[in-house]
């Protein structure tokens, strides 16, 4: 498929991102201020401050229940944040609904894998293609030349989006009965699908052995430097996060506690005693 | 002669009962809910068709898509108003909304329309050019079956739209769209579709079939009333749970076999026709409870 990208316009960043040498002089794809939600009196994500530069694989670590997926929620407008705003390649995504988030630019992977089971794994990918398919319903009820022509080009995009982790072969399998890895993968091709400029990867290497989680890193990295997207990773694989995360964020108790490279992580004392408990800095699984 | 006869009978009402059924799986198999005010849309549909008609002379087939059209603002009134304000409450809510949307309908129609039963004219008789007579349909076997056109038209109409719907949800943008949402709506507004708009299509698509079907069922039975859409309504639905609910050919395969065995139930004995109908379907239940062709039990009501 040939993808337009507009090439980012140059503006000055606000200070408060992961990696601020790499995003100067280049607009922010995401950009959180001040963004927090409370659920009744609990406070789950407060003061979340992060921006996530064009091209950028960030991550965002912390213990169970720190309020990561938490995160990926309201960038989605799953849950509408109480306090903050997103701005996703300088836009206000105030008062936007999840598939409207979508269609501006955000596309994300789900912790549980959540596939279309029933349908086939192209299918998945065209649903992901849903808002690049123009014709209108009574095209596709009369099938009308625009219909055939789409629908041509739809699987077509599937097809060479599936390709990017060879699995064009498998296109007219039911996602459901794929083996747990195939999966994973689909979710990420039909997150692709929806054009994004970011893209969320909630725990995309859970389940994964090692050499699945290697193989999966070069792919993620592959897929930056193909689409040319910014890539923000919630995982608890450290060798994943600290191999190929330019920035990461680390979260407990909802609260932003360190950000950084991996270098600067792993030597941050209060991520060490929040995050890696009572371990030492070399108990670490990196 | 007669088991021939009955059976042509039996395959054209239950045609009528396979459009309408389509109707419920379709808002069943994406909303995840019984629309049980599906019934009276029919109704609603066969009166706009009679008035228009009758009262203004507009052509039958004009007649006919008026009453679509009707039908589907009506549909989509009806979930915008009262089903999607509760698209979070538990399935029960839900049911009761729609039986409740089902007898309003019914008594507007009763004040708007009055309960005395209106006469459907007969759109299918044509002229013979031999004898001059009207004809309403082919007489074979020196008169021992006679095939109605409306009975062909119901048959055939009936088949096209199996297959338009099989082919619009399995092969374009929006019938895809609302698979996903029949699979998880989350999911899918998170791939930007608009699950609200989905929904919204689903009910139109419903309420014009329903329209189809209230035209065809009152041509062939020429009575219409406030209730004439309430018992085909059921038994629609009873038609879809036969076949297997939420699967298009289910609701097809539910709807010819239970007009089939409703006629042949008839022929042997009036009174327990509907007995016999659904003491089938309790037997099909027992031994299958997905359906005939249904896969997989959904937790939903």
């Amino acid at each position: 498929m040939a993808k337009q990208f507009e090439k980012p316009k140059m503006v000055p960043v606000p200070s408060h991102s992961i990696v601020p040498e790499r995003d100067l002089g280049k607009l922010p794809v995401l950009e959180c201020q001040h963004l927090g939600i409370d659920f009744g009196g609990l406070t789950a994500v407060n003061e979340f401050n992060i921006t996530v530069g064009p091209s950028e694989i960030a991550g965002l670590i912390g213990p169970n229940g720190a309020g990561k997926t938490t995160v990926f929620n309201l960038l989605t407008k799953v849950y509408q944040p109480t306090r903050g705003t997103i701005l996703l390649n300088g836009k206000d995504t105030h008062g936007m609904s999840t598939a409207q988030v979508n269609q501006a630019g955000i596309a994300r992977t789900f912790q549980n894998i959540r596939l279309f089971n029933n349908l086939s794994v192209e299918d998945n990918v065209k649903i992901g293609l849903h808002n690049q398919i123009r014709y209108p319903m009574w095209d596709g009820i009369l099938r009308l030349p625009k219909y055939w022509k789409q629908e041509k080009l739809a699987h077509e995009s599937a097809l060479e989006l599936l390709s990017i982790f060879g699995m064009q072969d498998l296109a007219g399998h039911q996602a459901g009965s794929l083996p747990y890895g195939a999966q994973r993968r689909l979710e990420i091709v039909r997150a692709l699908a929806t054009n994004p400029s970011l893209l969320l990867l909630d725990e995309p290497a859970a389940g994964m052995n090692p050499s699945e989680t290697a193989e999966l890193m070069e792919n993620i990295v592959k897929i930056r430097d193909t689409f040319h997207i910014a890539i923000m990773l919630i995982e608890h694989d450290m060798s994943l996060v600290m191999g190929i995360c330019e920035g990461i964020c680390v979260l407990n108790f909802g609260q932003i506690i360190a950000k950084g490279t991996a270098e600067e992580i792993q030597a941050n004392p209060k991520v060490i005693e929040a995050y890696l408990g009572s371990q030492k800095k070399g108990g670490a699984k990196k | 002669m007669s088991l021939l006869s009955n059976l042509v009978n039996g395959i054209s009402l239950g045609s009528v009962y396979a459009i309408i059924a389509l109707g419920y799986t379709m808002v069943y198999g994406i909303a995840k809910m019984l629309n049980f005010a599906h019934g009276d849309v029919i109704m609603v549909g066969a009166y706009i068709c009679f008035f228009a008609t009758q009262n203004f002379g507009l052509h039958p087939i004009l007649g006919a898509l008026l009453a679509m059209v009707v039908c589907t603002v009506l549909g989509i009134t009806i979930e915008r108003l009262a089903y999607k304000p509760l698209r979070q409450a538990p399935s029960l809510a839900v049911l009761i909304t729609a039986i409740g949307m089902s007898y309003f309908l019914q008594n507007s129609a009763l004040l708007l329309w009055k309960s005395d039963p209106k006469v459907f004219p007969t759109f299918f008789a044509f002229q013979d050019k031999a004898t001059g007579e009207m004809k309403t349909g082919i007489t074979l076997f020196d008169g021992g079956l006679t095939i109605t056109y409306v009975a062909m038209f119901t048959v055939l109409m009936c088949v096209v739209i199996m297959v338009g719907l099989t082919l619009f949800t399995g092969k374009t943008k929006m019938g895809k769209a609302m698979r996903a949402c029949s699979e998880d709506k989350a999911a899918a507004q998170l791939m930007g579709i608009d699950v609200n708009f989905t929904i919204s299509m689903t009910f139109a698509i419903g309420s014009a079939l329903a329209a189809i079907a209230g035209v065809l069922l009152c041509s062939s039975y020429q009575t219409l009333m406030p209730t004439t859409g309430s018992l085909p309504g059921i038994k629609a639905f009873t038609a879809a749970v036969f076949g297997g609910i939420g699967s298009i050919p289910g609701a097809f395969l539910g709807g010819i076999l239970l007009g089939v065995i409703e006629i042949f139930a008839k022929a042997f004995n009036t009174q327990i026709s509907d007995a016999v109908v659904f003491a089938v379907l309790i037997v099909v239940l027992l031994v299958k409870p997905t359906g005939l062709l249904g896969k997989t039990v959904r937790e939903k009501v």
